[in-house]
């Protein structure tokens, strides 16, 4: 688990970087408190049952922290370990840390999410655990707690987590970041290769990539993958969170009926972007962090106006 | 399983006008307790983009024409539209927006219950169904994140060994028996729907007690441990 000496360098990508080198490379220096920490062998008994490896954390490590001087409780979760998968203690971790900032209110909630969704080893487990999730996240908005996604990791944001994301007030992407609800490959083998080809990276990335997300509005900042930037965009959310009321949702529901309107028979992430007025839908993906975020501000459409 | 209408006059012997429009059903039910407004899907709907959204118009208008008129949710879906067009578009958007309406909904003091009649699968459930204060079943209604024989696959856990641990854990397989063990699904619904109903509609909201019911249930003993020493912790 974590084998690295404090001293041990950090990566620069977050993309690359496992879930504690994160942790390390976000969280202000010294300031991290985990809890549950591996030592206390909280793992997977249904994993252990079947006889498949476990982890000492369950694949998701919590705990708080401070960044930028502020006080956050924040989740990171495990690329590597069952590709990020909610099984019961990895998601009770993540609905305890949600519901102890309902009770303790820090200044956030972080949370660095990298998951295919539920564990299918532990399947109705899991899909009730994201349901606790996602109450646990509207209580913590409710007691006024700024809860903020990074979605940049190498699984992506994808099943119910995918959804809770969005119940959450902010989400941070990247350009290497995805966000959805089904994966390629889940609709390929449902629909078939003619309704999503999930060899076509160019077309993952346009679909449920960063950028694509941050033009039409799923994602509310875009980063560069680099614990600096990263750091930087998590911390300008400090101090703004979204009220959940009757006025919040009026609002979003007006921005997602806009969104049905003006691109519902869009047949193309380009459709779109040509439709928001981006000039050259070719060059999109090539455009540098602060080419695309200054041309994409000027036009690009929000869920909360 | 029923078809919704009948389902309908059922749960409602008093009258209703639920009515049914593509996929989406929604309407008003008379009960002792007082008007129920109804919303739900039909057809083992897949939730996309333009349901979650009709839903959620739905949702709205009861909270802004009818302050505190108890919701039920009536259930069957294959889960999310497994579609490019709806993940183009952002379906985690809209699925979390039907979620956000149900728990505004909440907040302004309206009682949310869930009734499964037909399917309840995935990320379908987890915005339409499993966002109420309690999520009840018919006992022929089908619950599941997949099917066992897709879970073989995927997992490569051969078939034979997960209908051992299925004897014997609830955690694996679908079934409503099953999500009831495990504290998600409150009760199972037969018979008298109505009573049933009113039954439901007399107990108040009290947060999210499944851990503890499938601790207590003994489904699902882990997660309330969890919780709490994530709580305690220092």
């Amino acid at each position: 688990m974590d084998a690295h000496p404090p001293h041990a360098v950090t990566p620069l990508s977050f993309y690359e970087a496992t879930a504690r080198q994160r942790v390390r490379g976000l969280f202000d220096p010294g300031s991290v408190t985990e809890i549950l920490p591996p030592q206390q062998r909280v793992i997977s008994p249904h994993l252990a049952a079947l006889g498949l490896p476990t982890a000492f954390d369950d694949g998701v490590m919590i705990g708080h922290a401070r960044l930028e001087g502020r006080t956050v409780l924040f989740a990171s979760e495990e690329p590597d370990f069952m590709g990020g998968s909610v099984g019961e203690v990895h998601g009770a971790k993540l609905t305890g840390l949600l519901l102890r900032a309902a009770r303790d209110k820090p200044d956030a909630v972080v949370l660095l999410l990298d998951t295919g969704g539920v564990r299918l080893h532990e399947a109705n487990a899991g899909l009730i655990a994201i349901s606790e999730i996602q109450r646990a996240v509207f209580d913590a908005r409710s007691a006024g707690v700024v809860v903020i996604v990074v979605c940049a990791g190498r699984n992506g944001c994808y099943g119910g987590l995918g959804i809770v994301a969005r119940g959450c007030d902010h989400i941070v992407m990247t350009e290497e970041g995805r966000h959805s609800v089904s994966g390629p490959e889940v609709i390929e083998s449902q629909k078939g290769v003619e309704e999503f080809d999930a060899t076509d990276r160019a077309l993952v990335w346009r679909t449920m990539g960063g950028k694509h997300r941050y033009l039409i509005g799923e994602a509310d900042a875009f980063a560069l993958d680099s614990m600096e930037d990263l750091r930087r965009a998590v911390a300008a959310f400090f101090d703004k969170p979204v009220a959940l009321n009757l006025e919040t949702v009026r609002l979003e529901h007006q921005a997602l009926e806009r969104r049905l309107q003006r691109f519902g028979t869009a047949l193309d992430a380009t459709d779109i972007w040509a439709g928001l007025g981006v000039r050259d839908t070719v060059g999109l993906p090539m455009l540098d962090k602060d080419d695309f975020v200054s041309m994409a501000d000027a036009l690009r459409e929000r869920s909360d106006a | 399983m029923p078809e919704v209408m009948s389902l309908c006059d059922k749960l409602f012997p008093d009258g209703h006008d639920v009515n049914a429009e593509g996929d989406l059903v929604r309407g008003t039910g008379t009960t002792p307790q007082g008007p129920v407004a109804v919303i739900g899907t039909r057809n083992h709907a897949g939730i996309g983009v333009d349901l979650a959204f009709a839903l959620a118009t739905e949702v709205l208008q009861v909270v802004e024409r009818f302050p505190k008129r108890p919701i039920l949710m009536l259930v069957d879906t294959q889960g999310q539209q497994l579609s490019r067009r709806d993940e183009l578009l952002g379906n985690g958007g809209y699925l979390a927006h039907l979620a956000k309406c149900f728990e505004v909904a909440r907040l302004q003091g309206h009682l949310l219950l869930s009734l499964v009649y037909g399917e309840a699968v995935s990320g379908g459930y987890l915005a339409l169904g499993m966002i109420a204060d309690r999520a009840y079943a018919l006992t022929d209604a089908h619950i599941r994140v997949m099917a066992l024989p897709a879970m073989s696959r995927i997992t490569q856990i051969p078939i034979e060994e997960l209908q051992e641990l299925c004897r014997t854990s609830a955690i694996f397989g679908p079934g409503v028996d099953n999500y009831q063990r495990l504290g998600a699904v409150e009760d199972v619904w037969a018979g008298d729907l109505a009573a049933a109903l009113v039954k439901a509609l007399r107990a108040p909201a009290d947060g999210d007690r499944r851990a503890q019911l499938g601790a207590e249930r003994g489904g699902r003993v882990h997660a309330e441990r969890v919780i709490a020493a994530v709580l305690a912790a220092p």
